[in-house]
C-alpha cells in the first residue's frame, strides 16, 4: 500500500504541460456586465441590429435566473462582476496568410502541438483556432470552399452568412435555456460556425482549438454546426489553458442541427487547467452542449474525453426528432486530486424508431468527485424507441466519490429503455494477473484502464484516439491503490 | 420560492391549529416529545408542505390532493371497541397477534397496552409515553430526522397516537404481527398516524403493515414509522397497500439497524389514490443485510411513487433493493433508490433494481436509480427498465399453442413472482399470488373495486382486506 501511496503522490505533482501563458497584448473589456458592455461586444464585432437584440435579450433573461444548485459541485460563489467579458489578442485586421498572423500567436499554438502552419495540412484536419473567444485563425479554407463547405469563425459568419446563423442561432439551445446558456447568448465573443451544404461529406476533419489565454477573463465562445440533407461531417473540439491561481470560468454552447439523413460527430478532448493538487485555480467548465436530429434517418454522435478543468458541468445531449434518427454519447471523464465533474447526457426521443446508446466511463482518482447524471426520455409519440444506457465507475482510491444519477422517464408503451451502471475498483486479482505475468503495478494499471476506457476511445477519430489514449495516462499515471 | 395559494392555506391551517390545539396536542406528552413537537413545528413553519420544485418530490405532485378541505380530528383517545368488528382479515388460517387504529387513533378490545406472554410489549403509543417514558425517550424521534422533509415535520409536531411495539432482548415473536390502519370517516380527514417498533438484541420479529380506507372521501394519512433493530436481529417486515382512489397516502419508514441485524421489507401496492412509500435505511453496523422490495400493480389514474434511500454508514453490509411495477390506463408510478455508499464503508455490497412494465400509452413511469458512493473497496450495481413484455418468449409461449392472452397472463404473473416469492409468510404469499392473479385476469370490474357496495345495500358495510374488491 505504501507503495502505491507513493505513486499517488508522484501523479499528483504531475505538471499541467500546457500551463504556461503567452504575453500577448490583448483588448480587453472593462470588468462587470451590463448593457453597455453587450452593446460595446456586438459594436467591436460590427454586428447587425438582430444580433444586438439577442444579445440583449438573452441578457434581460440571465438578470431574472438563478444559478442551478442541483449539480453535485460545490464551488465558492462566482463574481459575475469581477470578469472581463472580452479579451481579444490584438490582431491585424483580417490576415490573409499566415504571414499575416501574429508570430507570437503562431508560436503559442505550436508550443501547444497545433500547428497552423502548411504541413498540418498533411494531417488533414482543418483547425479554426480560437484564444480567449476570438479566433485566430482557420487553415485549410480554400479546399473547404471547394466543396461548398462554411468552415469560419462565428464573427465572419455573423457578417457573411447572417440568413444561415440567423434561422439556426438559438433553435437548438434557446437564449433562456438555463443561467449559463443564457449568459453566454449574451455575451459571446466568437467561436466556429459549421455549414455542410446538401449531399456533401466533408473531406477532412473539422477542428476547434480553444484556448484560455489573458487573466482574469471568462471565455464565452458559440459554435454552431448545421449538416444540411444526406450530409457528414466529424468535428474535434480541444482546450487547454494556462495555470493560474484564481478561477476562471467557461461557459461555451454548441448547438448542432441535423437535417435528413445528416451525420455529424462531434468529439471533444477536453485539457482545460485542472487546478493544483489542493483544488486552488483551475477553470469552471460550465457548458451547454445539444444536438438537434430535426430530419429523419439523421444521427448525432458525442463522444468526449474529459480530463480538465475544476470543475465540469456539462451535459452534451441529443433530442431525436426526426423518425428513425440515432444519439450516440459515448464518455470517459477522469477526475483526479480535488476535481469535479458533474457530466451526462440527455436523451429526448420524439420521433418514432429513434434510438440512442449512452456508454459513460467515470474514474474517479485522488479527492475528486466523479458523477454520472443523465436523462432518457421516451415521450408518448416515440413509438418503437430504444435506449441503452450503461454507466460504469471505476474508483482509484478510497477518498474519492463516484455517483451516478439516471433518470428515466417512459411515456409509451412500445419502446425500451434499459439502464445499468456498475462502481468497482481495479481488483487486487486483476493486478496479481499482471505482476504474475511480469508487468509491474503502474503498467498494469494503465492497461486496465485503458481496457475500461477502449469502449469509448475506439469511437474517436484516429488523430484524436491516440493523443486521448496519451492524456489518459498521463493524468493518472499511477494513480491506482 | 414559488408555492400556491392553496399550499398557504393549508399550511397556514395547520399552523393555527397547532397554536390553538395546543394543550390538546401536548397532554399526553413526556418532556422529550413535547421538545421534539416544538422543533418540528418550527421546521414545517419552515418548510411547509413538499413541492414539485424539490428534487425529491419532482414525479409526484401533491397540490391537488392538499387544495381538498379536510377535517382534523385532534381531540381523541385510544379507544375500546370490537376491532373485529370494524376489520376482518380474510386470510385464511392466518394466525397473528392484531393491534389497530382508527382514523389515527389507537382501539382496542381489552387494554390500550399489552404485554404477550414472551414480554412483547404491544399497544398504544400514547399510553406507552405514560408507561414507559425511557424506552421513548430513547428512540422516539431519533431516527426521522424532521429537518429533512416537511411531512415528516409535520407528523412530528402534530402526531399523538400510533402503535407502539416493543420486543425484549432475546425474544423471538412466533406469530406476525399485524398492524392495520383504517380510516372509516364520512368527512374528508387529514390524519397523523406514528408508530414506534423497538427491537432489542437477538430478537426476532415479522411485521405486517396494512392500510385500507372505507368510504369515499378524501383522505390524507400521514404516517409515520420508525423501527430500530439492535444487534443480531432479525425482522421481516410487509405493507400492504389497498386503499381507495380519493385517498392520499404518505408512508414514512425509517429502519435503524446495528450490527449483524438482518431486514426485509416488503411493500405491495394493490390499489390507492396517491401513494408514496418513502423508506429510509440506516446501516450503523457490520454485516447488516437490508432487503427492500417492492411491487406495484396500478390502473386508472392511481399514482404510486417509491423512494428508498440506504446510508450505509458502516463497512461490511449488504443492501438489495428489487422493485417491479405494471402500469395499466392512466397510472403513473415513481421510483426512486438511493444507495450512499459512506466514506471508510468498505466492503460494501449494494444491489439496486427497477423493472417496469407499461401496458398503455397513457402510463409513465420514471425511475431514477441513484448511486452516491465515497468508498473505492466496494460493489455497486442498479439497473433499470422500463418497456413491454419480452417478444421472444411470447413468441416461444405461443408456438406451444398457447394463446395471445394467456401468453401474456403467463409472461405478467412470471414478472411480477420474483417479487411475491420473496414473501416468506406462506399464508400470505399465496393470498397475495391469488391476489396478483386475479388482478391481472382482469376479473376484478369497476364495480367491485368500489367500496359503497351501492350494488349489495342489504349487506352491512364491512371492510376488510379481501383483495378482490379492488
Amino acid at each position: 500500500m505504501a507503495n502505491d501511496d507513493k505513486i499517488l503522490e508522484q501523479v499528483t505533482n504531475n505538471e499541467y504541460k500546457y500551463g504556461f501563458y503567452t504575453d500577448i497584448e490583448t483588448d480587453k473589456a472593462p470588468k462587470g456586465l451590463n448593457e453597455d458592455i453587450i452593446r460595446m461586444i456586438s459594436q467591436k464585432k460590427n454586428e447587425p441590429e438582430w444580433m444586438l437584440e439577442f444579445r440583449l435579450d438573452s441578457y434581460r433573461k440571465w438578470l431574472k435566473m438563478e444559478e442551478p444548485e442541483w449539480a453535485h459541485i460545490y464551488h465558492k460563489p462566482i463574481e459575475y462582476q469581477d470578469i472581463h467579458y472580452y479579451a481579444a489578442p490584438k490582431k491585424k485586421k483580417n490576415p490573409k496568410g499566415l504571414d499575416e498572423v501574429d508570430p507570437e500567436l503562431l508560436d503559442t499554438f505550436n508550443k501547444l502541438g497545433i500547428s497552423l502552419e502548411e504541413q498540418k495540412r498533411l494531417t488533414g484536419v482543418a483547425v479554426d483556432a480560437v484564444m480567449d473567444s476570438v479566433s485566430v485563425k482557420t487553415t485549410f479554407q480554400d479546399t473547404l470552399q471547394k466543396h461548398g463547405i462554411i468552415f469560419c469563425s462565428f464573427s465572419e459568419a455573423v457578417q457573411n452568412h447572417p440568413e444561415l446563423v440567423r434561422k439556426h442561432l438559438g433553435s437548438v439551445v434557446p437564449n433562456n435555456d438555463n443561467y449559463f446558456a443564457a449568459l453566454n447568448s449574451a455575451v459571446f465573443t466568437d467561436g466556429s460556425f459549421v455549414y455542410i451544404p446538401k449531399g456533401v461529406r466533408c473531406p477532412v476533419e473539422l477542428s476547434t482549438y480553444f484556448r484560455i489565454n489573458a487573466a482574469n477573463t471568462g471565455q464565452f465562445e458559440r459554435t454552431l454546426i448545421v449538416g444540411d440533407e444526406q450530409s457528414y461531417v466529424s468535428y474535434l473540439e480541444g482546450c487547454t489553458a494556462p495555470m493560474r491561481d484564481e478561477n476562471q470560468l467557461h461557459a461555451a454552447i454548441v448547438e448542432i442541427v441535423a437535417l435528413k439523413d445528416a451525420e455529424v460527430k462531434y468529439s471533444t478532448v477536453q485539457n482545460w487547467y485542472p487546478g493544483n493538487e489542493n483544488g486552488e485555480g483551475g477553470i469552471y467548465n460550465f457548458v451547454t452542449k445539444r444536438g438537434l436530429a430535426k430530419g429523419h434517418n439523421s444521427k448525432i454522435s458525442w463522444t468526449q474525453v474529459e480530463t480538465g478543468s475544476a470543475i465540469t458541468w456539462k451535459y452534451p445531449s441529443c433530442v431525436l426528432l426526426g423518425d428513425n434518427s440515432v444519439g450516440e454519447f459515448y464518455s470517459v471523464a477522469v477526475t483526479n486530486n480535488r476535481q469535479q465533474a458533474d457530466t451526462g447526457t440527455k436523451m429526448i426521443h420524439i420521433g418514432k424508431n429513434t434510438k440512442s446508446t449512452i456508454i459513460s466511463k467515470g474514474i474517479s482518482a485522488g479527492y475528486s468527485e466523479n458523477s454520472y447524471r443523465g436523462l432518457v426520455k421516451m415521450t408518448k409519440n416515440a413509438h418503437n424507441s430504444r435506449n441503452f444506457s450503461q454507466c460504469d465507475s471505476l474508483l482509484l482510491g478510497d477518498k474519492c466519490g463516484a455517483h451516478t444519477w439516471p433518470y428515466i422517464k417512459a411515456q409509451n408503451t412500445s419502446s425500451v429503455v434499459e439502464h445499468e451502471a456498475t462502481t468497482s475498483k481495479i481488483s487486487d486479482d486483476q493486478l496479481f494477473y499482471c505482476n504474475q505475468r511480469g508487468i509491474d503495478t503502474e503498467n498494469a494499471i494503465g492497461l486496465i484502464v485503458n481496457g475500461y476506457a477502449k469502449e469509448v476511445l475506439n469511437k474517436l477519430p484516429m488523430e484524436f484516439a491516440v493523443e486521448a489514449q496519451k492524456l489518459l495516462s498521463i493524468s493518472l499515471e499511477g494513480s491506482v491503490g | 420560492m414559488e408555492t400556491n395559494t392553496l399550499d398557504i392555506s393549508l399550511k397556514d391551517r395547520m399552523i393555527s391549529l397547532f397554536e390553538d390545539k395546543k394543550d390538546q396536542i401536548f397532554k399526553n406528552d413526556i418532556k422529550p416529545v413535547s421538545a421534539l413537537r416544538n422543533e418540528a413545528f418550527e421546521a414545517f413553519t419552515k418548510m411547509g408542505f413538499p413541492h414539485t420544485k424539490m428534487e425529491k418530490w419532482r414525479s409526484t405532485s401533491l397540490e391537488e390532493t392538499l387544495a381538498k378541505d379536510y377535517n382534523f380530528r385532534i381531540e381523541g383517545a385510544p379507544r375500546q371497541t370490537n376491532v373485529e368488528k370494524i376489520f376482518e382479515c380474510e386470510i385464511p388460517d392466518f394466525d397473528t397477534y392484531m393491534v389497530a387504529q382508527l382514523n389515527g387513533w389507537y382501539v382496542y378490545r381489552k387494554a390500550p397496552l399489552r404485554t404477550l406472554p414472551n414480554g412483547t410489549i404491544v399497544g398504544s403509543l400514547a399510553q406507552a409515553m405514560q408507561e414507559y417514558p425511557e424506552l421513548i425517550s430513547k428512540h422516539y424521534g431519533k431516527y426521522a430526522d424532521y429537518n429533512e422533509n416537511g411531512l415528516t415535520a409535520l407528523n412530528t409536531a402534530f402526531a399523538q397516537d400510533g402503535i407502539f411495539i416493543y420486543v425484549p432482548d432475546g425474544v423471538e415473536v412466533e406469530k406476525p404481527l399485524q398492524m392495520v390502519n383504517i380510516i372509516d370517516s364520512d368527512e374528508n380527514l387529514f390524519i397523523q398516524s406514528r408508530n414506534l417498533v423497538i427491537m432489542g438484541k437477538n430478537s426476532k420479529l415479522t411485521l405486517l403493515q396494512c392500510d385500507d380506507s372505507v368510504h369515499h372521501r378524501y383522505t390524507f394519512l400521514n404516517a409515520l414509522t420508525e423501527v430500530y433493530v439492535d444487534e443480531n436481529s432479525t425482522l421481516d417486515h410487509y405493507k400492504l397497500q389497498n386503499k381507495d382512489d380519493s385517498s392520499t397516502l404518505i408512508n414514512n419508514v425509517y429502519l435503524h439497524q446495528e450490527a449483524n441485524s438482518n431486514v426485509t421489507t416488503n411493500a405491495i401496492t394493490l390499489n390507492g389514490g396517491l401513494i408514496r412509500n418513502d423508506t429510509h435505511v440506516t446501516l450503523n453496523g457490520r454485516n447488516c443485510t437490508a432487503n427492500v422490495y417492492g411491487l406495484y400493480l396500478v390502473d386508472r389514474e392511481q399514482h404510486v411513487d417509491n423512494h428508498v434511500f440506504i446510508d450505509h454508514a458502516t463497512p461490511d453490509s449488504y443492501s438489495n433493493e428489487q422493485f417491479k411495477g405494471i402500469l395499466d390506463d392512466s397510472s403513473s408510478a415513481v421510483f426512486n433508490g438511493h444507495i450512499l455508499v459512506r466514506k471508510d464503508s468498505q466492503h460494501t455490497n449494494a444491489y439496486q433494481n427497477n423493472k417496469n412494465i407499461l401496458l398503455t400509452d397513457k402510463a409513465t413511469v420514471d425511475t431514477q436509480p441513484f448511486l452516491e458512493i465515497y468508498a473505492d473497496d466496494v460493489k455497486c450495481s442498479h439497473g433499470a427498465t422500463v418497456g413491454q413484455l419480452d417478444q421472444q418468449a411470447m413468441f416461444y409461449i405461443r408456438s406451444r399453442g398457447i394463446s395471445k392472452e394467456n401468453a401474456r397472463m403467463l409472461l405478467m404473473y412470471a414478472f411480477t413472482a420474483e417479487v411475491v416469492n420473496k414473501i416468506s409468510i406462506e399464508n400470505l404469499r399465496e393470498r397475495i399470488d391469488d391476489m396478483v392473479k386475479k388482478r391481472l385476469r382482469g376479473e376484478l370490474s369497476i364495480c367491485d373495486q368500489c367500496v359503497l357496495h351501492c350494488n349489495h345495500p342489504e349487506k352491512e358495510l364491512k371492510f376488510n382486506i379481501d383483495m378482490t374488491k379492488i
